[in-house]
């Protein structure tokens, strides 16, 4: 499903390589923490996956993308395939919840009979309805969060990439936000989710990838945060 | 879907920048409006070099005293200059019109202004030798060979003065287009620019669109459209301000010398075909402007 091949990535400002001969491969349907301290390359990591960044070395494959080679004109078709939350939440002030979720779908040209249909579906499912015609304003951290969320996965992506979403949020809230991200999981799409919160990857043990500058330090199949940290 | 929302992008996009978007018309339509003028120009001088076309005539003045004696050229110098003209090689034709004649024809042209034709005595209109030659352009053999001989007042050549004015009308065409080229210039700068600072301000929106896997069509065409929507709206005001000028100030300062047949009057027809080029130049400008701008400008 995704796969990396001895990738590294130098950025052209730095020496130091953000990610440095990293090989890692993620079944569908997965659900994965990626962690370590802050400039651990987390971010960096997640980049490659969107073809935001290109690797200096080595290869990146997500689904049936050659993710590094291709050409630039099918990244479009890659990132339409992949769901992306970030910690502070990148909803648009001027439009409602509904039309923040249906903005993703109307700049990929979906039919607005399809909008009409699925929008109200997965603020369903985010927990939502009643809340549509409000604005990003006039709702709590984790309801802007729940938005987000919805916006990627409104087009039913292969896979949810989450950087930090739960960085801007209170433990409550984010535990919330671990359960719709866990319910997401449960439907086949595969989660990849950039954090250094103790708590929570403590309490849902599942795969954690920890990285230290730019290394793949640690792959556990059902892990904790670690001790001493 | 895909009209509404690329619409809906540009309304918004116009919108929030009102007073560049207004500079950027406004820019536009004198640009578009002196380039509409200068093909105005081209225009007239053509339909003037078809209407004298064959016509022009070279004239042979005669003195006063032969105007006032000789009225039907029957004595000398008169009778010895018409064969003399009549046996030049490449003369066509040799018309005599004499002092009444002469007076006749001025007042047809001049009927619009009566103030001229007050003004006027027949005494002032020379008898004189309308001469057509087969080319209109060997006028100079009449002038050396009769500049000077008794009798002859002047050689009148309509050719050189017709020649002076298109050298005028086109000296003002060729201000027109400067002007209308340092316009654009200025248009073009200010295209540009409207669409860095849209792209600016949308970038939050843009960055979404291209995360969620928005293609380069959908995230730069409301940019484009938006410079395109400009443009057209440039080049309406351009043909707007064109009709205008025509009706309230080009009609009035050139009424005298278009009824008479000087000069071929501007019609509204005239603006009605120059508009498409105004047209065609504003999209294919204000397009290929946007065009550069996002790529060389903005990453979006
Ligand atoms: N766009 C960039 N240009 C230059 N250096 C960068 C850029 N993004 C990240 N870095 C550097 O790469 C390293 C890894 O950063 P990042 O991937 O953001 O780590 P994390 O998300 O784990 O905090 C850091 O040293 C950071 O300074
Ligand atoms: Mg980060």
């Amino acid at each position: 499903m995704i796969r990396l091949e001895h990738v590294s990535k130098v950025y052209k400002t730095s020496t130091r390589p953000a990610l440095d001969d990293v090989s890692v491969e993620m079944e569908k349907g997965e659900f994965v923490f990626l962690i370590g301290p802050s400039g651990s390359g987390k971010s960096t990591f997640l980049r490659l996956l969107l073809r935001e960044e290109v690797p200096t070395r080595g290869r990146v494959y997500v689904s049936n993308f050659d993710v590094a080679k291709m050409s630039r004109r099918r990244v479009p078709r890659l990132r339409q395939s992949i769901g992306c939350v970030f910690q502070d939440f990148r909803l648009l002030p001027t439009k409602t919840v509904a039309e923040n979720v249906a903005f993703a779908l109307e700049v990929i040209g979906k039919p607005r009979n399809t909008i009409v249909k699925v929008v109200p579906e997965v603020l369903q499912l985010v927990g939502l309805d009643g809340k549509e015609d409000r604005f990003p304003t006039e709702l709590s951290g984790g309801e802007q969060q729940r938005v987000a969320i919805a916006r990627a996965f409104v087009n039913r992506p292969l896979v949810l990439i989450a950087d930090e979403p739960t960085g801007n949020l209170d433990p409550d809230t984010s535990q919330d936000i671990m359960l719709l991200l866990e319910r997401i999981n449960r439907t086949g799409t595969t989660v990849i989710m950039a954090t250094h919160d103790h708590g929570i990857v403590d309490s849902m043990r599942r795969r954690v990838v920890e990285l230290s500058y730019g290394k793949v330090v640690r792959d556990d199949a059902r892990g904790v945060y670690g001790v001493g940290r | 879907m895909r009209t509404s929302f690329v619409f809906s992008e540009v309304v918004t996009g116009l919108r929030r920048n009102v007073t560049m978007t207004i500079a950027m018309i406004l820019t536009t339509a004198i640009s578009l409006g002196l380039l509409g003028g200068g093909l105005l120009v081209v225009r007239m001088v053509d339909k003037m070099q078809a209407n004298y076309a064959g016509k022009l005539e070279v004239s042979v003045l005669l003195t006063n005293d032969v105007s006032a004696n000789d009225k039907d050229c029957t004595q000398q110098p008169c009778a010895g200059l018409r064969s003399q003209l009549e046996q030049t090689s490449g003369v066509e034709t040799v018309v005599f019109q004499n002092r009444d004649e002469g007076f006749e024809r001025f007042k047809r042209i001049f009927e619009a202004q009566p103030e001229l034709l007050k003004l006027a005595r027949p005494e002032a209109i020379p008898a004189t030798f309308r001469v057509k030659l087969e080319d209109p352009d060997r006028t100079d053999v009449i002038r050396q060979a009769f500049e000077g001989k008794p009798g002859v007042k002047a050689v009148d050549d309509q050719g050189k003065f017709l020649e002076r004015f298109f050298e005028g009308l086109n000296g003002l065409r060729d201000v027109a287009l400067i002007l209308a080229l340092i316009q654009a210039f200025a248009a073009l700068l200010l295209i540009s620019n409207t669409i860095q600072v849209s792209a600016f301000t949308r970038r939050v929106e843009v960055g979404i669109m291209r995360l969620v896997g928005a293609t380069r069509w959908y995230t730069q065409l409301p940019f484009l459209i938006e410079a395109v929507v400009a443009g057209i709206i440039g080049s309406v005001t351009a043909v707007a301000g064109l009709v205008l000028f025509k009706a309230f100030f080009l009609d009035r300062i050139t009424r005298n010398l278009t009824e008479s047949g000087i000069i071929p009057p501007i019609g509204y027809l005239d603006i009605l075909i120059v508009s498409p080029w105004l047209f065609l130049v504003a999209i294919v400008i204000s397009a290929t402007t946007g065009y550069v701008t996002l790529r060389l400008y903005v990453r979006l």
